[in-house]
């Protein structure tokens, strides 16, 4: 990693730190929320950029780290949030490895359809087994109930919430580094170049004597690990999970955040959940119509931007590098 | 027993449509190597348009005739697919399959809230239709017409498919273009112009699907997805790109549902799709599958 | 001492017989050429014995070893590597990448998840001194998709290489290159291959280079050998001529 890289995320990190001080409870909730959904797409490019997957069906770990979360609590009566964190990665993990196991056999187009109908079956088993899921009503997470750091901090009492988000935020926080820093490596270990050898060549891949199928598996596992977790963070900020978070449009929006960023580079989707997350808070959710926005803009983003934000800004970095030093 | 008859006549009924929309997907990917991703959403169109426009004709015509809206929503759908083809599609033609994918996903986005925008969250019905051909007794029981009308439509369907694709000189082109494409382009084929026609061929049958389906059961928003899911176990089942499959898969996946729902109706779509993943794992092109 | 045999191999695609009761017998040590005109079978025997195609009949040895209905997988840990005619390359990975990846692949460090691909010195210090010796150390860092095509071609060679195979297979290592670059990417690869002690197989059209860089020569026809052994006696084979050469001697 250069130098300059690493710079820039060590001044990303201390700004990101420092939120909290300048900002209020809202805009601090509010990128609580961003950096969720930031793990989230981090999973999911490990599928699309890396491995060369495209998943429809991301939703279906989301939401099982949720419900996850929202089960534990409601039946077994848990209320810390590392016990949750483990729970949910089991549950996410274990569903992964399950799907996986379908849906890994092929690519592109059986790939694209089978994660998405996997996530929709899950959606029907959740809205239909209402007695345990609660249904279209969902299953409550009360931040008041939880613990943080092994019950060091909880939340009782009437100012709680500027509090919870004052806590969780940094929580919040220290887990998305952790996460950054583990996928990172992931990348750029040799698991990561057979991951990525595989997308650019399945047949030289195969040649090399590389196992195909058990590569991609094991990249459909970390990437159902890193979202579910991402869902199980989310939750208690929501306050409320319903079947809604399993419904396939969920799905387009993970989807979504890879494709705004740029799904090939690293710090593509995670940009691309940020953006994205004060797109639907301040444009999006000005119209009923969301998810019209959404294909419309994902339309133009792949006919006009494919290389997405971050992707475009470093190929017009490579042009005006090398005008200067064609100049020079 | 006598239900059991009934049973299987719904069956058949609902193998007509999923035949219908699976061999549309399976047309088009078979010619173009494209799956449309938002092909379940032609079909959701098909029956609103069609529940629609019966709804508004309703005064002007008796109720038998409010028929010919069938085929006319199909059309509509039809040249929704042509309007779309050459503006989201076809510019996709020669870039990496993911773009193809996301393309046709967001066109399922727009086109699941364009039927909200236009036509709101009340299901639409167009139940009148049914209720105008009137019952039949089927072994004591009485059983509608229209369903036994819409499985010979479906009869035929499969039948003038099957006779367009490999007995006329379009169904040739159309063959040797799914089969090479450079070499159907260098034999002097308009490419662009069949795949067109495929596509629209494609958007029409999902089209007649819903238009065949809405009189039966109501148009409601998600059924575009719902739908897809549902065609996709046919199309695993039945193998991607062929008619045959699309035929057995349909009247396979059709009678697992309705057994499905008699005894386990939570778990109706986790059985098919469990069947579909043993299906992949023993199979993994279908019954009668091509390779992409 | 017998590195590959096969027996009696068979391989039909429909009326064709691709290959036709093909009993191949390659010693090790071997650096001999496969010729014949096109659709003789030699790519299709190389797909047999590379498992890219399941054979309808016949048996295939390494050694002593039955490995007819072994998998990819199976076959590469047996000894055998292969390049592509039509180059078959990590395109968005760097050229180092693509070796080193190989080099990962034989030494079975591909799952290792926790640890940074460029740190692993022995790894990149193989795939540095690899590159060196094909010539293309200077573009280590490029992008594999970017390189010129001869550039291509012996970077697909490198990469089958690097596997440090018993049995190396080369699909027209100079085909769609230039007159000029021929000699250069065959004199490397001869040097590496021999300089290797590796055994090579290479598929090859212009007689030229086979005459000049193979110890042994065997030509298919219509699915069968039609002939085997030193350039010279190749060369002066009537039969050859008539059907390779379209002369007659």
């Amino acid at each position: 990693m250069n130098r300059r890289r690493a710079a820039l995320a060590a001044f990303v990190l201390i700004v990101l730190a420092l939120v909290p001080a300048f900002a209020g409870t809202y805009q601090t909730q509010l990128l609580t929320y961003g950096l969720t959904l930031a793990i989230a797409a981090l999973g999911f490019n490990l599928l699309l950029g890396y491995t060369g997957l495209l998943s429809f069906g991301h939703s279906a770990y989301f939401g099982a780290g949720a419900y996850a979360v929202a089960l534990m609590m409601r039946y077994w009566g848990i209320a810390s949030m590392e016990l949750f964190i483990l729970g949910g990665i089991v549950f996410s993990a274990a569903l992964a490895a399950l799907f996986g196991v379908v849906c890994v056999r092929h690519t592109r187009i059986f790939f694209a359809i089978l994660t998405l109908a996997l996530s929709q079956v899950l959606w029907t088993l959740a809205y239909k087994f209402f007695w345990i899921t609660g249904g279209t009503d969902g299953l409550r997470v009360p931040f008041s109930k939880l613990t943080l750091l092994g019950g060091l901090v909880d939340f009782p009492g009437a100012d709680a919430f500027a509090r919870f988000i004052s806590f969780y935020y940094y929580y919040v926080l220290v887990v998305f580094c952790v996460c950054v820093a583990l996928m990172w490596l992931i990348v750029h270990s040799p698991f990561g170049k057979t991951l990525q050898a595989i997308r650019d060549n399945e047949t030289r891949a195969r040649f090399l004597g590389v196992r195909i199928w058990r590569y991609r598996w094991l990249a459909f596992l970390v990437s159902g690990i890193f979202t579910g977790l991402a869902g199980i963070l989310w939750v208690p900020l929501n306050g409320l999970t319903t079947p809604d978070i399993l419904y396939w449009p969920q799905s387009g929006k993970i989807v979504f955040f890879a494709v705004l960023g740029g799904f090939r580079n690293f710090s593509g989707p995670i940009v691309g959940a940020v953006i994205f997350n004060y797109l639907e808070v301040y444009a999006i959710a000005a119209t009923e119509y969301w998810q019209l926005m959404l294909g419309a803009i994902l339309i133009i983003l792949v006919t006009f931007l494919p290389a997405g934000i971050v992707g475009s800004a470093a190929r017009l970095g490579e042009r005006f590098k090398r005008k200067e030093r064609a100049s020079a | 027993m006598e239900i059991v008859a009934l049973q299987v006549l719904n069956s058949l009924f609902y193998a007509a449509v999923l035949f219908l929309i699976a061999a549309g997907l399976s047309l088009i990917f078979g010619v173009m190597g494209i799956v449309n991703m938002a092909h379940g959403s032609f079909y959701a169109l098909g029956a609103y348009i069609t529940a629609w426009s019966v709804a508004a004709a309703a005064g002007a015509f008796a109720p038998a005739a409010l028929f010919i809206f069938l085929p006319l929503g199909a059309i509509a759908v039809a040249l929704i697919g042509l309007a779309i083809e050459p503006t989201l599609i076809r510019p996709f033609y020669r870039r990496p399959e993911e773009y193809q994918l996301l393309v046709t996903f967001g066109l399922l986005l727009v086109l699941d809230d364009v039927i909200r925008l236009v036509w709101g969250g009340t299901p639409l019905t167009a139940s009148r239709l049914v209720d105008s051909f009137g019952l039949v007794q089927v072994g004591g029981l009485p059983y509608p017409v229209y369903n036994l009308l819409m499985i010979g439509v479906g009869i035929a369907a499969a039948a003038a498919l099957w006779a367009f694709v490999y007995r006329t000189k379009f169904g040739v082109l159309l063959r040797a273009t799914a089969q090479d494409r450079r070499m159907a382009a260098a034999l002097g084929i308009d490419v662009g112009r069949i795949y067109v026609l495929a596509f629209g061929l494609g958007c029409f049958m999902a089209g007649l699907a819903g238009a065949i389906v809405v009189p039966s059961q109501a148009a409601v928003l998600g059924m575009g997805v719902e739908v897809l899911v549902i065609a996709f176990v046919v199309v695993v089942i039945g193998g991607l790109g062929s008619l045959e499959g699309a035929l057995v898969g349909a009247l396979i996946v059709s009678a697992l549902r309705t057994i499905t729902i008699q005894f386990w109706e939570e778990f109706e779509l986790a059985a098919l799709y469990l069947i579909a993943a043993i299906v992949l794992l023993i199979r993994p092109t279908g019954l009668f599958g091509r390779k992409a | 001492m017998t590195l590959l045999r096969t027996e009696k191999l068979k391989k039909h695609f429909g009326e064709t017989h691709a290959v036709d009761g093909v009993d191949f017998i390659v010693n090790e040590g071997e650096f001999l050429s496969l010729v014949g005109t096109n659709g003789a079978g030699k790519t299709t025997l190389v797909n047999l014995i590379s498992a890219f195609l399941a054979p309808d009949s016949g048996r295939i040895f390494i050694g002593d070893r039955d490995i007819t209905t072994a998998t990819v997988h199976e076959r590469i840990r047996a000894g055998i590597a292969r390049s592509f005619q039509l180059v078959n390359l990590f395109d968005d990975l760097t050229v180092l990448d693509n070796v080193a990846l190989a080099i990962f692949a034989r030494e079975r460090k591909t799952q290792r998840i926790l640890a940074i691909a460029e740190r692993d010195a022995a790894v990149t210090g193989e795939a540095s001194k690899l590159l060196g010796e094909f010539g293309l150390q200077a573009k280590s860092d490029s992008r594999a998709g970017g390189l010129a095509q001869g550039e291509r071609k012996l970077l697909d060679v490198a990469v089958a290489y690097a596997l440090r195979p018993k049995l190396l297979f080369l699909d027209e290592p100079t085909s769609g290159v230039s007159t000029r670059d021929k000699a250069r990417i065959m004199d490397t690869v001869s040097a590496v291959v021999r300089g290797g002690g590796i055994t090579a197989v290479v598929i090859e059209h212009d007689m030229d280079v086979v005459f000049k860089y193979s110890d042994r020569v065997v030509v298919m026809h219509e699915g069968r050998f039609l002939a085997d052994g030193p350039p010279e006696e190749i060369r002066r084979n009537s039969d050859v001529a008539r059907y390779l050469l379209g002369t007659d001697v």
